[in-house]
């Protein structure tokens, strides 16, 4: 943890540093960018900013792994069902995110619910995938035992199944909340009337680098919050009974 | 095929043909006109050459494979406990939890009793991963206890465990089958083991399997000689084919 703090003050000793000797108009010291962060927070602007793109963030992400959870549970389990939609998995893998945003406007409209819709979709074939990696992992003689014993369906699911898929899951939350903010941003940027992803785009027609840094840097933090105070918690919670020595 | 739960207290298995599909689609023969009968309170251990389809018959009674000719009745309500070659404990529940999740209905002093007969009572916090082999297998034949089975079967529970250890879960077990009225199947290739804990001896074939002698020990156990014993171990090599 010290060694994590170090390394961030470096960063934006660094930060420094460069804005010392370069243009601050193109890169403002760590100071300036500061006090417009104060200014913007003082005005509110900077908070509902925040709260806009947090909350699609949220509900993209909530909607990516549910969906995403059950088809890939699904896939790991049915071979048929694999083989059926494993295709399109990998053309939404390999649909460029740009192309699915630009597409979900066009079709649904300059509205939110293009706009998280677009976002889900996104993220939802790395879960997919992702989970359906985990299903196929599952340990079939556990789920022999829990057959043996008469184990009922909510039972399997809650004490042999969703702890081996756990792990699965919480590597999902990692990967898809990184990349589900990024492309929240985008998605803000080229329709919605708000949120950091919408202030970025005003900065960029002032060319005022102070004041997209004063939105981008406070929700990367946020999002370093999130990461570090409830998703590696829960990573340790799920893998608390594995030897030490494994770990 | 059929399986299903008898009034009497007996099982009867009759496993007329049970085959494995090849990737190439051939039917491979594992069991043809196999048959056995145990009654109330009786332990029938089952030796035979490796691959005969010793592990695929206990599946068979556990009803983890229905796919097969022939019928299973099962002793009355049919609740069936089993030891697997492994112990299949859940790495992330503690060993008192993994047996509580299997045997919801079983009272504290029970599941405490069939711990201090197992050895297991300062284990019951740790998780299996902490445990050693010998400690995991008391823990599986604790959560098959716990259900109080009408049917208990044993595939192999003592397999790779050292002599000195092996002796001694045969004692416990021995103590704890005899104070139930159900009936036991143990699968083994372990002669002396199959003397020690069963009724009747089933000598298998091997594959497509079938019984090709039945051997009553001497019950109780105890009035058994050495002898005696040697006898029937005697009788069971004879009998058993290379494998």
């Amino acid at each position: 943890m010290a060694l994590r703090l170090l390394s961030l003050a470096a960063l934006i000793g660094l930060w420094q540093l460069a804005a010392h000797f370069g243009d601050p108009r193109l890169l403002p010291g760590p100071m300036a960018v500061f006090a417009t962060m104060e200014s913007e927070a003082a005005s509110g602007a900077l908070f509902a900013a925040l709260g806009a793109t947090l909350a699609r963030v949220a509900a993209a992400f909530l909607l990516a792994m549910a969906v995403g959870s059950a088809i890939g549970y699904a896939m790991g389990r049915n071979a048929l069902i694999d083989r059926a939609a494993d295709p399109w998995i990998i053309v939404l893998l390999n649909l460029p995110a740009l192309v699915i945003i630009v597409l979900a406007y066009i079709w649904g409209g300059l509205n939110e619910a293009a706009a998280i819709g677009a976002v889900a979709l996104n993220k939802l074939p790395v879960t997919v995938v992702t989970i359906r990696e985990g299903v196929r992992a599952l340990d079939a003689r556990l789920d022999e035992m829990a057959r043996v014993f008469g184990f009922s369906r909510q039972k399997r699911l809650a004490h042999v199944v969703a702890p081996q898929l756990a792990p699965y899951f919480a590597a999902a939350t990692r990967a898809g909340l990184s990349l589900v903010w990024k492309i929240v941003l985008v998605v803000e940027l080229m329709g919605r009337p708000n949120g950091v992803g919408f202030e970025i785009n005003t900065a960029f027609q002032l060319f005022d680098v102070p004041l997209l840094l004063a939105y981008a840097l406070p929700f990367t933090a946020i999002m370093l919050i999130i990461e570090t105070l409830a998703v590696q918690p829960f990573e340790r919670h799920v893998s608390r009974w594995r030897p030490r020595a494994a770990a | 095929m059929s399986r299903v739960g008898d009034r009497a207290q007996r099982l009867e298995a009759r496993v007329t043909k049970k085959s494995f599909r090849t990737a190439s689609g051939q039917g491979v023969p594992v069991i043809a006109d196999l048959s056995f009968v145990l009654e109330e309170g009786e332990t029938g251990a089952l030796i035979g050459p490796s691959g005969c389809g010793k592990s695929t018959l206990m599946r068979i009674l556990a009803g983890l494979d229905r796919n097969f000719e022939g019928s299973v009745h099962l002793p009355a309500d049919g609740r069936v406990g089993m030891v697997f070659q492994e112990p299949r404990l859940l790495p992330w529940r503690s060993v008192g939890d993994n047996v509580r999740l299997a045997a919801p209905d079983a009272s504290e002093a029970e599941v405490t009793a069939l711990f201090a007969a197992l050895g297991l009572l300062e284990h019951r916090t740790h998780f299996p991963g902490e445990l050693s082999v010998g400690l995991a297998r008391r823990a599986a034949l604790a959560r098959a206890f716990a259900i109080r089975p009408t049917l208990l079967l044993l595939d192999e529970p003592f397999v790779s465990l050292d002599a000195p250890l092996a002796r001694q879960l045969h004692g416990d077990l021995i103590r704890l089958v005899e104070s139930r009225r159900m009936i036991t199947v143990l699968v083994t290739h372990d002669v002396d083991e199959a003397i020690a804990l069963a009724d009747r001896i089933f000598v298998l074939s091997a594959r497509p399997s079938h019984v090709v002698a039945e051997i009553r020990v001497k019950n109780p156990r105890a009035a058994m000689t050495g002898e005696e014993a040697q006898a029937v171990a005697a009788r069971i090599e004879g009998l058993r084919q290379p494998g």
